[in-house]
């Protein structure tokens, strides 16, 4: 496989082979050496057309790790702003000979479009509300990692639905596993048809009760163009994963977040910081899981 | 194809007993080394050392597990992906004496790599290498300190290592395609 543009397009074998290699890459990053010379001499470009922190740095940590060498490419100080379009600013990346390029853009479909245009390997590090493959990805390694496995599991993903692409990610992923999904939060933010495999839950408490994962998803203000939820203050009144929770939800229920999270608005400080909470695992994980998919994508002479 | 057995399962175990008496000879005694089994076969033959070890000597050596494939040198070069199994070496190496064990030795390329990755956990005061086959065919300077049984092969053949772990069975095979 050249790329990694979404999920969708993976089989469960290739998931257990990333999730596998994921292992072996973690015992790595705990090593008091954490790099290894996998890729010395190739070179990857983070093409970053949205702000993002935390997953630019993951993928950054992750290519130094591998020991490759790493040029970073942040919108507000390109080209772009001067009008060069996403073909052209791909061409002139092209001419450096990058042997991997990750991509971020508010587009759906523009890793797609990179991908078949460039010999380069190409990872979505997130498309418009497409795909956000790689967040899946940890999200299932960190799940397999405390529970040991991801079949016969109750997966309930809380929150906007609608506008992420981390639970679209994240709902092919787990589909491709014997899971039950549930859709979980206000009528606006969730889907009118739902696949057939999920069931939306118009009330947190009966959609998180009996759930082994609960998975929040942030408010995603920025990709709404019309009033969704009345407030955020209501959001949290009526949404927000509050410490009472504790009292009814199962006792090794574990609560995920893809970040960057918003305390008291999708989540309290006391279930934000409680032990039931592996949001830092997953920003650990998401290190070891971005090695595995560049390492596995490396374009072999056949 | 044609398939020779070269050793059948006694005689790897008095292989392994030969080696294992050579390995104390040596370090006199099992004091400060460890074993690192390279998976996946150097692993059993490691396990095994390490059992005979603790029948002669009364002494439980540290055994780690080396999987060698993020130091390969030809990442772009081999047409097959191996499964990785994640490294374990829970102890430190360093200032003891670092014993490899593979299956087979062949061009060496898997001894640097292993070599390499084991400076990235510490400063062994030696390392020595334990191998059940040396089938030639060297392209780096390297040989084992321990040689089961050497058997010159031509490029065309393959040797095939079976393990009672995996298979049922130890033995080991000389294939001719």
């Amino acid at each position: 496989m050249k790329d990694l543009v979404g999920i969708k397009e993976l089989s469960r074998q290739d998931i257990e082979e990333i999730l596998n290699t994921a292992k072996a890459f973690k015992e790595v990053l705990q090593r008091d050496i954490k790099k290894v010379p996998t890729l010395r001499g190739k070179t990857a470009i983070n093409l970053f057309f949205e702000p993002s922190t935390r997953t630019r740095t993951s993928f950054e940590l992750a290519e130094k790790r591998l020991s490759l060498d790493v040029l970073n490419f942040s919108v507000s100080t390109s080209s772009v702003v001067k009008g060069e379009t996403l073909y052209d600013t791909l061409k002139t990346i092209e001419a450096y000979n990058v042997d991997y390029i990750v991509i971020r853009h508010s587009c759906s479909g523009a890793a797609k479009f990179v991908a078949s245009h460039t010999p380069a390997s190409v990872v979505n590090a997130g498309d418009g509300t497409n795909e956000h493959p790689t967040q899946a990805l940890l999200d299932a390694f960190s799940i397999l990692e405390v529970k040991g496995r991801l079949d016969g599991l109750k997966i309930a993903i809380v929150g906007d639905i609608i506008h992420s692409r981390v639970a679209r990610s994240n709902l092919y992923l787990l589909s491709k596993f014997d899971t039950e999904i549930r859709f979980v939060g206000p009528p606006t933010l969730l889907p009118e048809q739902p696949p057939d495999n999920v069931k939306l839950f118009y009330d947190l408490k009966s959609g998180i009760k009996d759930a082994d994962i609960i998975m929040l998803l942030r408010i995603q203000l920025e990709r709404q163009n019309a009033a969704f939820i009345p407030s955020l203050k209501e959001y949290f009144h009526v949404w927000g994963l509050k410490k009472e929770a504790f009292s009814y939800i199962k006792d090794d229920a574990i609560i995920m977040h893809p970040g960057p999270m918003n305390r008291g608005v999708e989540i309290s400080t006391e279930v934000a910081d409680s032990p039931r909470s592996v949001i830092l695992r997953q920003v650990t994980n998401g290190i070891a899981t971005r090695m595995a998919v560049i390492y596995l994508l490396t374009q072999r002479e056949v | 194809m044609m398939e020779k057995e070269l050793l059948n399962e006694q005689e790897i175990e008095r292989i392994l007993t030969r080696i294992t008496h050579e390995i104390l000879e040596k370090n006199k005694g099992a004091q400060n080394i460890c074993l690192i089994g390279i998976v996946t076969g150097g692993v059993y033959l490691a396990e095994r050392i390490k059992n005979k070890i603790k029948e002669t000597e009364g002494i439980d050596v540290p055994l780690g597990v080396l999987d060698i494939s993020f130091y390969r040198d030809d990442i772009n070069i081999s047409k097959k992906r191996k499964t990785i199994k994640p490294t374990n070496i829970p102890f430190s190496i360093d200032n003891r004496t670092v014993i490899l064990v593979d299956d087979v030795l062949f061009t060496g390329r898997s001894t640097r790599a292993a070599m390499d990755a084991l400076m990235d956990f510490g400063r062994p005061a030696q390392i020595q290498l334990a191998v059940l086959i040396d089938r030639g065919h060297r392209e780096l300077p390297i040989m084992a300190n321990y040689t089961g049984k050497y058997i010159p092969t031509s490029r065309e053949e393959k040797i095939k290592v079976n393990f009672k772990e995996t298979t049922g069975k130890d033995s080991v095979l000389l294939i001719k395609q």
